[in-house]
C-alpha cells in the first residue's frame, strides 16, 4: 500500500483525537485572538440602544439545547443589554425547549441587574402553531398567552399593564436554530406589521438570512458563536461566546488543514495513478 | 362525502386567508383572527395526536421485539416521566422537570450536537476533494469563507474576514434569494393546487 492510500485510509480515531486538543487546549490555555465586530451585530446593538428605557423587547427563543453553545451567549448578552438599558423583556417560545433557556438566561442578567419578574421580564412559554402564533401574538398577546409559562395569568403581571398587541412592542430578536423562527418572525411582524426584527442565529443557517439583512427586513444579526462574542465585546465584557472563540478558530484551522492535507495527496495520487480520475 | 366536505372546507379557508392578506377589513379580519385560533387549538389536537402516534409505534415494537425495542423503552419511560413531571409539578424554575431538563435532557442534546464536529472533521478530510472545477471552487469558498468567520482569520490576513464577508453578501446572497424565490413560488402554486382541489394528496391519496 503506498503512503497515497494509506493517508487516504487514515485511521479516523486519530482525527477525532486531534480535534479534540484542538478543542480542549485553547479552553484550558486561551490565545487571545482579537475579535473583530462585524457590521450586521453592530446594528443589532444599535438598535437596542436606540430604544427608549421602558420599551419593551420580544425575545422569542426558538432554539433548543443542542444549539445552546452558539446561542445562549446571545440571549444572556441581549437579556443583560436590555435590563442595562432598563428596557422590558417579554420572552417566548416558538419552540417548547427554549422557554427554560430564556427564563435562566434572563433569571441570571435580572440578578445581576436587579430586576425583577413580572415587572421587568415575563416569560410567556410555549405555544403550537409556529407562523400562526407570531401571528396570533401580533393581533391580540393576552388573548394569545393568558397564562406565563408557569401558568401565572399575565392580567397580574405590571409588565403586560395596557400590553394589547404588536403596537405595544417596539423590537422583536428571535434567537433561532431553525423552523419556526426568524423567518416567521420577519414574514409577519416585518412584512406584514412593519415590526424591526433582529436575529441571533446558528453559524450553519446565517447565510440563509443574509438576503433579509440586505432588504431591511432584519435590523441586525448574529451568526453563530463569533455573532455572539461581538455582541459581548460590544457589552464591554467577555462570555462563553468570547472564550470559546479560539477553540473554535483552532478547530477551523485544523478542519482546514485535514481539507488541504488530504487534497495535496489526494492530487499527487491521481498524477501517479490516473486511472482513479 | 368523505371527499367533498374536507375540499370544500380547504377552499373556503384558503380562499379566506388568500382575501384577508389583500382586504385587512371587516369580516376578513374578524375571521382571520377566529381561524387564527381555531389553528392553534388544532395545532394542541395535532401534538397530542403525535405523542399517541409515537406511543403506538414504539408499544407495537416492543411488544413484537422489533428492531432496537430496548430504546423503545427508554423514550416511553422518558416520554412518560417528563410527562408526569411538567403536568404534576409544573415547569416552574428549581421543579422536577426543570431539573430533568437541564440534568437529563440539556447534557444529552448537547453531547449528540458536539459529536458533529467530530463527524464534520472526519468527513471534510475524507470527502471534500478537488475532483472537478466546481468542487474546487466550492473547496476555496468554503476554506476563506471558515476562515473569514473566526478570529484566526484576521490574525492571517486582517483582509480575510473582509473576503469572508464579501462572498456571504454577494454571490451566497444571490445563491439564496434565487433558492427563496424559487421556494415562495413553488409555494404559491402548490397552496393554488391545494384550495383549489387539483392536490389531493393530503386526503390520504383518496
Amino acid at each position: 500500500m503506498s503512503i497515497v492510500e494509506r493517508l487516504e485510509k487514515l485511521d479516523r480515531r486519530l482525527i477525532f483525537v486531534l480535534i479534540l486538543l484542538a478543542v480542549v487546549i485553547p479552553l484550558v490555555r486561551p490565545i487571545g485572538f482579537k475579535i473583530e465586530v462585524s457590521e450586521p451585530v453592530q446594528q443589532l446593538y444599535e438598535a437596542i440602544e436606540s430604544l427608549n428605557p421602558g420599551s419593551r423587547v420580544i425575545i422569542s427563543c426558538d432554539y433548543d439545547p443542542s444549539t445552546m453553545p452558539e446561542i445562549y451567549p446571545m440571549n444572556q448578552a441581549l437579556a443583560r443589554h436590555c435590563f442595562s438599558r432598563d428596557l422590558k423583556i417579554v420572552g417566548m417560545g416558538l419552540w417548547p425547549q427554549g422557554v427554560p433557556l430564556g427564563q435562566a438566561s434572563m433569571e441570571q442578567a435580572a440578578e445581576e441587574y436587579g430586576k425583577s419578574y413580572g415587572v421587568d421580564y415575563v416569560n410567556l412559554g410555549f405555544k403550537a402553531g409556529g407562523i400562526v402564533v407570531v401571528s396570533s401574538v401580533a393581533e391580540n398577546i393576552p388573548a394569545t398567552y393568558p397564562q406565563d409559562y408557569a401558568g401565572r395569568p399575565v392580567s397580574e403581571l405590571p409588565i403586560m399593564d395596557g400590553v394589547r398587541n404588536f403596537d405595544n412592542i417596539e423590537l422583536i430578536i428571535s434567537l433561532s436554530a431553525g423552523d419556526p423562527g426568524v423567518r416567521e418572525w420577519v414574514m409577519i411582524g416585518q412584512g406584514r406589521y412593519g415590526k424591526t426584527v433582529g436575529a441571533g442565529v446558528t453559524a450553519v443557517s446565517a447565510p440563509a438570512f443574509y438576503p433579509y439583512l440586505q432588504a431591511g427586513q432584519l435590523v441586525g444579526m448574529m451568526g453563530g458563536m463569533k455573532g455572539a462574542a461581538e455582541y459581548e465585546i460590544l457589552m464591554e465584557g467577555t462570555g462563553t461566546a468570547s472564550r470559546g472563540m479560539d477553540a473554535q478558530s483552532v478547530a477551523h484551522g485544523l478542519i482546514i488543514f485535514f481539507i488541504l492535507f488530504a487534497n495535496f495527496f489526494y492530487l499527487v495520487g491521481r498524477r501517479k495513478m490516473p486511472w482513479k480520475r | 362525502m368523505k371527499k367533498q366536505i374536507p375540499l370544500l372546507i380547504t377552499f373556503v379557508a384558503g380562499m379566506v386567508m388568500l382575501v384577508q392578506y389583500f382586504i385587512p377589513h371587516r369580516p376578513f379580519s374578524e375571521v382571520y383572527r377566529l381561524f387564527n385560533q381555531w389553528y392553534l387549538v388544532v395545532a394542541v389536537f395535532a401534538m397530542i395526536l403525535g405523542i399517541g402516534n409515537l406511543i403506538k409505534i414504539h408499544s407495537v415494537r416492543l411488544r413484537r421485539r422489533g428492531s432496537g425495542w430496548q430504546y423503545s423503552i427508554v423514550l416511553l419511560c422518558s416520554l412518560g416521566v417528563m410527562g408526569v413531571a411538567g403536568l404534576g409539578w409544573g415547569i416552574e424554575r428549581g421543579g422536577f422537570f426543570d431539573y430533568l431538563y437541564w440534568n437529563m435532557y440539556y447534557p444529552l442534546s448537547s453531547t449528540m450536537f458536539a459529536l458533529l464536529a467530530f463527524f464534520v472533521a472526519s468527513a471534510s478530510y475524507r470527502a471534500f476533494r478537488a475532483r472537478t472545477a466546481e468542487a474546487t471552487l466550492l473547496l476555496a469558498s468554503a476554506i476563506l469563507v471558515m476562515l473569514g468567520r473566526v478570529p484566526l482569520g484576521n490574525y492571517l490576513w486582517d483582509r480575510l474576514p473582509l473576503l469572508g464577508d464579501w462572498i456571504m453578501s454577494y454571490p451566497n446572497m444571490a445563491g439564496q434569494r434565487a433558492i427563496m424565490i424559487g421556494i415562495a413560488l413553488g409555494v404559491v402554486s402548490t397552496s393554488l393546487r391545494i384550495i383549489l382541489g387539483i392536490e389531493r394528496t393530503y386526503l390520504a391519496g383518496r
